[in-house]
């Protein structure tokens, strides 16, 4: 008996692939050019879709449609060709976005492609950017390891800086709050035990060390947990006046609630991801005052006020306060080095290397392909989610200490 | 004579198919190591889950075994080492969670396997947090896509061979009478914990290897990237639509399916999750018993219903009804 079904099972078996083998030899016909092709694999489903729908996927549709009303991307030669978006859902799972990214490079020959969201997702298809030779502007990855993955892949950017850059802002910020007296050299700590927390307590310990600070309370507690009582409890009674909780936007929430109903007014206040949402400042009214976290805007940069306005009336949210503005301004990069160098991936590389740029930041050239200009702390200030680390970066603002009581 | 032929039919298409690379572009090799992948991943679930009957959803915790495996240690040992290693730690791993959980019954160990995911991916993360203080691993091995795709083939056709002796061994005699009558097996003096666990053991075994083979492609892993419950469930679903107590029956239902995921995601990307969904709404209700168990009812009216459907039916049926109940 199992013989016949075998054989029969063997001939499905062969159709199938056959099936396969046709699905995938679908040619890909040449013709005029008559727009400009640009990829994205991006969560849009699954545990990714969050951060991705705030900090990324809003800004690539924004872009598009900026670049599409102006008449499209402008070429060497002055002339204009509009852009056309193709996109997928990796649905969060790494496997996916290496598949969708070769899908993009090898069927539909797209002439760039625009990043997935996440360090992991963004670590995956590096390999891929580098072997089809597309530049890779890598926003959403925050990575201590930027100068090795540079020279692993060199037409790879990173542009959010790596953990050790944040704490060394906020630790910079913290020692000449001490020196000036206003606050104690104690702080007391809790991270999620998840990759933004892990990464960023580990960069803090040395970063606090060097300071001069004392570190008298550092526990890390499970993604997902709702009751933080009995560390903020813990936190009250060990004497340090900065209080930094590296956390996840549920928990973000959560520690600004019940640190209100525990009257727990630490000097200073620094939350996770989560703080720089637009939510964040609403929810929370006059009490998000003098909140402090990572990221942060030039309230004087008329520039990125203006993108700020567009986002809002185009996608129908504010961006956030973090990733947001350097997402879109890798894209104007990605632009500008088109409209000087054409659509050779080589030389577009060159230039987002070597070249400088006019975008939503400012001013703009990558260092070893990395941004280092950015703004690693901010604090909310009159309903603003204002830029004050590093201190010594010009534009900074003071930041308000101690933070004013709850209201 | 009949088994001379299928085997040397069955090494021609292995082999075409390794020659494949050769031919096709990055994506095309992309393909195929995805639908290669699953096609191990639900024959290996097929080895146990449609023999015994007993619905495994742990298939992700022991895939993700052995990608962890891999980045953990691909910094200090040669490759080849990494994959035993990688496997013995599946085997152990599976050997506890046999021991501990094969006498529970129908749904509990359905659910039971279910947490043993997300219990594993919890361990993984406390151990990385509190020991050594990192959370991600950075997988950097000389490996191309073709490299991965040829190994997992290699892996594809030892699982197939694995299943075709355990069919005709003792092994099998054992779980077919298992999966007639427990007592009546029991009382004839079969083993059945020990025939159990050993199945168990080779189907994770595998599992972890499909995991190991397949880690390098992301460069980058954390529990939440290797541990994805999604490929618990592809893997299920897959196995019982082709029909999992037959030697061809999962890669029967995994090729088919993987096309079409691969066709939605790809021209239906805002739509997938809803078409996916009233998918499996239709395979539950229409294929019950499998794409083999169609092909047999097909066949049926020119053939005896008992030499067509063979013996090993019952424990299709049992697994395909479990998971309607489950």
């Amino acid at each position: 008996m199992t013989t016949v079904t075998r054989r029969r099972a063997l001939r499905y078996f062969g159709v199938s692939v056959a099936i396969a083998a046709a699905s995938f030899a679908m040619p890909t016909s040449a013709q005029e050019r008559t727009s400009i092709r640009i990829g994205y694999a991006i969560s849009k489903t699954g545990p990714n879709s969050g951060g991705a729908g705030i900090t990324t996927l809003p800004n690539y549709q924004l872009w598009v449609k900026d670049v599409n009303d102006a008449g499209g991307l402008e070429l060497p030669d002055g002339s204009k060709l509009p852009i056309e978006v193709i996109e997928y859902d990796d649905r969060s799972s790494a496997e996916e976005v290496v598949r969708a990214v070769e899908r993009l490079a090898a069927q539909d020959k797209v002439d760039f492609i625009l990043p997935p969201w996440g360090t992991g997702f963004n670590l995956a298809v590096a390999p891929l950017f580098d072997r089809f030779g597309y530049p890779q502007l890598a926003v959403s990855a925050v990575t201590d390891k930027a100068p090795e993955f540079v020279q692993r892949w060199k037409k790879s950017y990173w542009l959010l800086g790596g953990g050790h850059d944040y704490t060394n802002a906020l630790a910079g910020l913290l020692s000449k709050a001490a020196e000036a007296g206003e606050i104690n050299k104690k702080v007391a700590m809790i991270s999620v035990a998840d990759g933004f927390g892990i990464d960023l307590v580990t960069a803090a310990r040395p970063s606090f060390q060097e300071a001069g600070f004392e570190i008298v309370y550092d526990v890390t507690y499970p993604a997902g947990t709702t009751d933080f009582t009995p560390m903020i409890n813990e936190a009250t009674g060990s004497g340090a006046d900065s209080f930094i909780a590296f956390s996840y936007p549920p928990e973000t929430f959560a520690i600004t609630q019940q640190a209100q109903v525990a009257k727990f007014n630490p000097k200073v206040l620094y939350l996770g991801v989560g703080t720089g949402f637009p939510a964040y400042g609403a929810n929370n009214g006059e009490n998000a005052e003098g909140i402090m976290s990572l990221g942060g805007i030039d309230p004087n940069n008329a520039e990125n006020a203006a993108y700020r306005k567009r986002h809002e009336e185009v996608v129908g949210q504010a961006p956030d306060l973090w990733g947001s503005v350097v997402t879109y301004n890798s894209l104007q990069m990605l632009q500008q080095a088109i409209q000087r160098r054409g659509l050779d991936k080589e030389a577009v590389a060159d230039e987002l290397s070597n070249g400088t740029f006019q975008t939503v930041l400012g001013e703009v050239k990558l260092e070893d392909n990395q941004l280092r200009k950015l703004w690693f702390g901010g604090q909310w200030q009159n309903g603003q989610f204002v830029a004050v680390a590093p201190v010594d970066r010009e534009g900074a603002a003071p930041a308000i200490l101690p933070k004013p009581e709850w209201k | 004579m009949k088994t001379i032929i299928g085997f040397a039919v069955a090494a021609i298409a292995f082999g075409l198919l390794a020659l494949a690379p050769f031919y096709l572009d990055a994506y095309g090799i992309g393909l195929l190591i995805g639908m290669t992948g699953y096609v191990t991943l639900a024959s290996a679930w097929g080895l146990f889950s449609g023999r015994t009957g007993y619905v495994s959803l742990a298939t992700v915790a022991f895939f993700g075994i052995g990608a962890y495996a891999v980045a953990a240690l691909n910094e200090t040992l040669p490759y080849p080492v990494i994959l035993l290693v990688a496997a013995g730690i599946g085997l152990v791993v599976a050997l506890i969670v046999g021991l501990a959980t094969l006498r529970l019954a129908g749904v509990y160990f359905v659910i039971f396997t279910f947490g043993l995911a997300e219990l594993i991916r919890q361990l993984v993360t406390w151990f990385e947090t509190t020991v050594t203080g990192t959370l991600g691993r950075y997988i950097f091995l000389p490996l191309g896509p073709e490299h991965i795709y040829w190994q997992l083939l290699a892996l594809c056709a030892v699982t197939l061979l694995i299943t075709w002796w355990v069919d005709r061994s003792r092994l099998g005699m054992a779980l077919r009478v298992i999966a007639d009558d427990e007592v009546v097996a029991s009382h004839i003096g079969i083993d059945i914990a020990r025939t159990k666990i050993a199945l168990f053991v080779i189907s994770a075994v595998l599992i972890t290897l499909v995991g190991a083979i397949q880690a390098p492609r992301w460069t980058y892993v954390e529990p939440a990237i290797v541990f994805n419950p999604t490929v618990s469930f592809l893997t299920l679903i897959m196995a019982l639509l082709g029909g999992a107590a037959r030697l061809w029956g999962p890669a029967l239902g995994a090729i088919p399916l993987f096309i079409l995921f691969e066709w939605l995601s790809a021209n239906f990307p805002n739509h997938y999750s809803i078409l996916l969904g009233l998918l499996f709404i239709v395979i539950v209700f229409l294929l019950p018993r499998g794409v083999v168990g169609l092909l047999e009812r097909l066949r049926a009216p020119s053939a005896p219903l008992d030499q067509a459907a063979g013996t090993s039916a019952p424990a299709q049926g049992k697994a395909a009804s479990q998971e309607v109940r489950g």
